[in-house]
């Protein structure tokens, strides 16, 4: 560990801090670090799933974890490059320590302590440094994500064994002790770390807990297991053998699945299901559980066929095949056997109902309260999907124009829309989204299937980029045949991965990518694999720093991604 | 609690009781016997500690402002008539000073729509981005100077029941999250760690010196960390450690008895409503939480807070509409005979009503030879005036509460286009900061309105 610094995030070269730069001159002796691929290294704070992975993982799923986590913050589109930007308020700061107390007093209770402790203290009305220290050596690796520090652990005993002695009760010793580390700024954020490269001395690369954490997240949502500490800890992670076979180890586990979801539940933006809401009287058949089942239903999918099945990304926009529950059905129109739980459904030839885009999570999401949302779904579709961006309205924009919307002589979105669209300065970004938009409307705002609005026929048909499409399946097709589509998941996983924007330097790294997602047929395993291999995935950039405010980077970032 | 001297008991049941009843729902107004034994003879200050009654500072925010031909007095000073928007506060009407004409001033940044105004006025300038801000935000500001002297350095409570919806915060990364329910905002103020303070007997928790041990561990990892990460991960850092020390602060009050105040009652738990963003059940929210909210400033629990009644570009819904507020201000057709959207406008009178259920809340507590709202500075604002056009200038600022004895009210003041950054200024200066100058580019000041400082 000794000589690893952390690269600060933040992307272009612009400034270099002082401090930084003498401790990487010493670090690699003063010579010219310039042309890593990487991009700046990240400290990231822990989700409220990958908090709930932590506790689960080291003290086991029956945890009670309770209380109110800190709102995570979405940008460039996704929460995991959010999280290398958000700090702890004193609020959050609270609750933190409130949920660390509840789940220490959990662990140590009378009933339980033997399950989830590796020893027993021969004396429980006191101290006994030796089974806290047994504690310690193997709880902190896994919630720390590194080797123990001695100096540290040493630190954390003294806390623990005074307060045993105290208060005459070993078990409050290690109360404080997992308190402690469930509070530690090393615990709720994941820092990271570079090192120069030994083979490239110019080059920094990650540490291998690093890369095994970065690995970890990615793949399972979760921090390291045992076996993936103990490969970083015998040096097999050094070498593109242990490597390989770690990485390999870990697609093939059935954990693999919930660092599946934990992706797509924020690339299609499902936190904001947490804060949705309908009109009870437009929509009686929406509930929070109807609308929890939806988001169910779009994991559940998406699962089945990139984990499971192993099948192509892009013909999620074109599968038959579902999962419903008897709620979902009154949503869809479509009969649901079973009462409770899931049934598997195949969806015939010509069903609007087929591939991803027709899934109630996306339509009611992107909506408003009492009616559907060409615009939304739109711009949804385009900035998650086709990597594209769809500016906003100008702030000083005339809405007064389209106070013909009340005008009962427009029946259908697309003819309300109509009318925005024939003034110029709408045009150019409507034009954007609106008719991918439209073509989703025979699905109302909930979701629901729909022929028609206030008596006139729904017309979906319209064109993605040049291609046309005559209603919405023919819509999916569009997807799935988009170049852009493929290539957009490449970059937003590989974001996701490195939890910041795609520097420069990585730009033919990422054309690299994308070859390798086409010649896999676009399998995910494929891809995953891939981006832990990338050298971006593994090394960092030397120091590039911006002492200004972060916005002026984020906005520059950001010019290298507009498509359209 | 438990072993009152006698006639404390018999007068605090009887403000626990009158007080009980406004909690309960009822507007029902009650004489509440005030006792002189905890005051010195202007009726000021605590006799019992000496010290001067606590001055509190507060934001409440709603979204998509207001009609501004229907909302702006005409006539400035004290003797103006409410326009028809400005209707619902009549009740309160002498608690609050009305400011229009005041401008975020945009100096060459962009719009950002929804964002900009009440970013601009709470933290002094136009916002560089959708992402950042650049600076603290005033309540910020303000709990440095105030917040140190009580368990919370600040609360926040959004009636949408969205965490998110805050716009408190050192920074836009580091931004406060709302309490989103008053049974939350309860557990939170009067359950784990709350000492009555006019208790007669006080027992510190065994365990508060437990957790104070376990946090001044953490500047063990400080040491480790801190070289290693650059400046914004540094700047990140530092926030997690002013929170860490925020809540040792917290920790270190629970050692020792509070002093008694008279005011103070400790509420019943409230019961869980309804949170959704229907407009009925977003006012019973708030209702609700500044009920608790006025009890936790009374026992002296927090000086500063903010309470979001909706956000930016609101979502507020009525029942059987297919839009919320912020849509229907952008794509209702505007009455021709009225010269307004009507269905919008419903929610620029319930964001009014409710703003003065929240400043009658504030009085409803005696306080000294007060009331609690006499020793509170409140800012009510918005992001827009016109909300169809995200227009920023005259935005719709009000000021409650007389900041013990610091500031005017019953006033309309016209801004004459001046920017927000002078009311921000005049809080900071009757908050005790001795700030001079304030404000970002185009919008600093150092002039507060002197018309409000009493």
């Amino acid at each position: 560990m000794s000589g690893a610094i952390a690269v600060p995030f933040r992307a272009p070269v612009i400034a270099v801090s002082i401090a930084a730069m003498l401790t990487l001159a010493a670090a690699c002796g003063g010579g010219a670090v310039d042309d890593a691929t990487g991009g700046p290294v990240a400290m990231r704070r822990l989700t409220e799933s990958q908090y709930r992975a932590a506790i689960a993982d080291v003290f086991g799923p029956e945890i009670d974890v309770v209380g109110r986590f800190e709102p995570d913050n979405r940008r460039e589109g996704l929460v995991a490059v959010g999280a290398a930007w958000v700090s702890v308020t004193p609020s959050g700061f609270e609750q933190y320590e409130n949920t660390a107390l509840a789940i220490a007093s959990q662990v140590v209770a009378l009933d339980a302590r033997d399950r989830f402790l590796p020893c027993a203290p021969r004396d429980p009305s006191t101290a006994d440094p030796d089974c806290a220290e047994a504690i310690l050596r193997a709880i902190a690796p896994r919630l720390l994500r590194r080797a123990p520090v001695e100096s540290d652990l040493a630190a954390r005993l003294d806390v623990a064994n005074r307060a045993a002695t105290e208060h005459a009760d070993f078990y409050v010793g290690v109360e404080v002790l997992v308190s402690g580390l469930l509070v530690s700024p090393e615990f709720l954020f994941r820092v990271e770390l570079a090192e120069p490269d030994p083979g490239r001395p110019d080059r920094l690369r990650l540490t291998d807990e690093t890369v095994a954490s970065r690995m970890s997240y990615l793949l399972w949502n979760a921090g390291p297991d045992e076996a993936l500490l103990e490969a970083v800890a015998s040096g097999a992670m050094s070498s593109a053998d242990g490597l390989s076979a770690e990485l390999d180890r870990m697609l093939a586990s059935p954990r693999l699945e919930a660092g599946v979801r934990a992706f797509f539940e924020d690339l299609f933006r499902f936190d904001a299901f947490s804060s949705l809401g309908k009109d009870p009287i437009r929509y009686p058949k929406f509930s929070s559980e109807v609308a929890a089942d939806a988001r169910e239903q779009t994991l559940r999918v998406v699962v089945d066929h990139l984990v499971d099945r192993r099948a192509d990304y892009r013909d999620l926009f074109t599968t038959p095949r579902s999962f419903l529950t008897r709620r979902l059905g009154a949503v869809y129109a479509v009969p649901v056997a079973p009462e409770s739980g899931w049934a598997a459904t195949t969806f015939d030839v010509g069903d609007p109902r087929r591939g991803l885009l027709a899934h109630a999570s996306f339509n009611m999401l992107n909506a408003h309260p009492g009616r559907s949302s060409a615009t939304l779904r739109g711009v949804f579709l385009r900035e998650a999907l086709l990597c594209q961006t769809v500016p906003p309205a100008p702030a000083d924009v005339d809405f007064g124009l389209f106070n013909e919307d009340d005008n009962p002589a427009y029946k259908t979105a697309r003819d309300r829309l109509g009318v925005h669209s024939s003034n110029a300065t709408c045009r150019n970004c409507h034009a954007l989204s609106d008719p991918i938009g439209l073509g989703l409307e025979v699905f109302d705002g909930i979701g629901g299937v729909r022929a028609s609005e206030n008596g006139a026929p729904i017309d979906t048909s319209g064109e993605l980029d040049g291609r046309p499409f005559a209603d919405t399946l023919e819509l999916g097709e569009a997807f799935s045949e988009s170049p852009l589509v493929g290539a957009c998941l490449v970059e937003n996983l590989y974001r996701y991965a490195v939890g910041r924007e795609i520097v420069n330097a990585e730009r033919r790294q990422m054309r690299r990518l994308e070859r390798e997602f086409e010649d896999a047929d676009h399998r995910l395993h494929a891809l995953l694999r891939a981006i832990v291999l990338s050298p971006g995935f593994r090394t960092a950039a030397p120091t590039p720093r911006d002492d200004r405010a972060p916005a002026s980077v984020a906005s520059s970032n950001r010019a290298g991604r507009e498509a359209v | 609690m438990s072993k009152q001297a006698p006639i404390a008991i018999t007068r605090r049941a009887a403000l626990r009781s009158a007080l009980r009843g406004t909690l309960g729902g009822a507007a029902i107004s009650v004489g509440v016997p005030f006792l002189d034994l905890f005051l010195d003879d202007h009726g000021e200050a605590l006799a019992a500690t000496g010290a001067p009654l606590p001055r509190r500072f507060g934001t409440w925010f709603w979204g998509c402002g207001m009609n501004p031909p229907r909302w702006n007095p005409t006539v400035e000073g004290r003797d103006f008539a409410l326009p028809p928007e400005l209707a619902p506060i009549a009740p309160v009407r002498q608690h609050m000073s009305v400011l229009s004409g005041f401008n975020v001033l945009l100096g060459g940044e962009t719009n950002f729509v929804h964002r900009t105004g009440v970013i601009g006025t709470l933290c002094g300038g136009a916002p560089p981005s959708k992402n950042d801000n650049r600076g603290p935000t005033l309540d910020v500001l303000i709990s440095d100077e105030i917040g140190g002297a009580t368990r919370f350095r600040s609360l926040e409570m959004a009636a949408t029941g969205v965490a998110t919806d805050s716009y408190s915060g050192r920074s836009e990364d580091a931004k406060n999250p709302s309490e989103t329910t008053p049974l939350a905002l309860y557990t939170r103020v009067f359950t784990n760690g709350f000492a009555d303070p006019n208790a007669a007997e006080f027992t510190p928790d065994p365990r508060t010196l437990l957790r104070k041990s376990v946090l001044s561990a953490i500047e063990e990892d400080r040491k480790r960390l801190e070289g290693r990460l650059g400046t914004h991960d540094r700047a990140r850092l530092d926030e997690y450690f002013t929170s860490v020390r925020q809540l040792e602060r917290q920790l270190e009050l629970q050692l020792s008895a509070p002093p008694p105040l008279e005011a103070c009652v400790v509420p019943e738990a409230p019961h869980a409503g309804p949170v959704s963003r229907d407009v009925a059940h977003v006012r019973e929210n708030h209702d609700a939480m500044a009920r608790v909210l006025a009890l936790a400033l009374a026992c002296d629990q927090t000086r500063v807070f903010n309470m979001v009644f909706s956000e930016g570009a609101s979502r507020l819904h009525l029942p059987g509409s297919s839009d919320n507020h912020h849509t229907l201000t952008h794509e209702e057709a505007v009455d021709e005979a009225l010269g307004y959207q009507v269905e919008a406008t419903k929610f620029v009178m319930h964001s009014m009503e409710a703003w003065a259920t929240f400043v009658a809340a504030l009085e409803a507590v005696p306080e000294g030879a007060g009331t609690l709202l006499d020793n509170c500075a409140v800012l009510a604002h918005s992001e827009t005036s016109d909300a169809n056009s995200h227009s920023v200038t005259g935005l719709p600022l009000m000021i409650a509460g007389r900041a013990g004895g610091r500031l005017r009210t019953g006033l309309h003041v016209f801004g004459a286009g001046d920017p927000t950054t002078r009311a921000g200024l005049t809080l900071q200066q009757v908050m005790g900061l001795r700030t001079s100058r304030w404000g970002l580019d185009a919008n600093a000041t150092d002039r507060p309105i002197e018309a409000l400082l009493a």
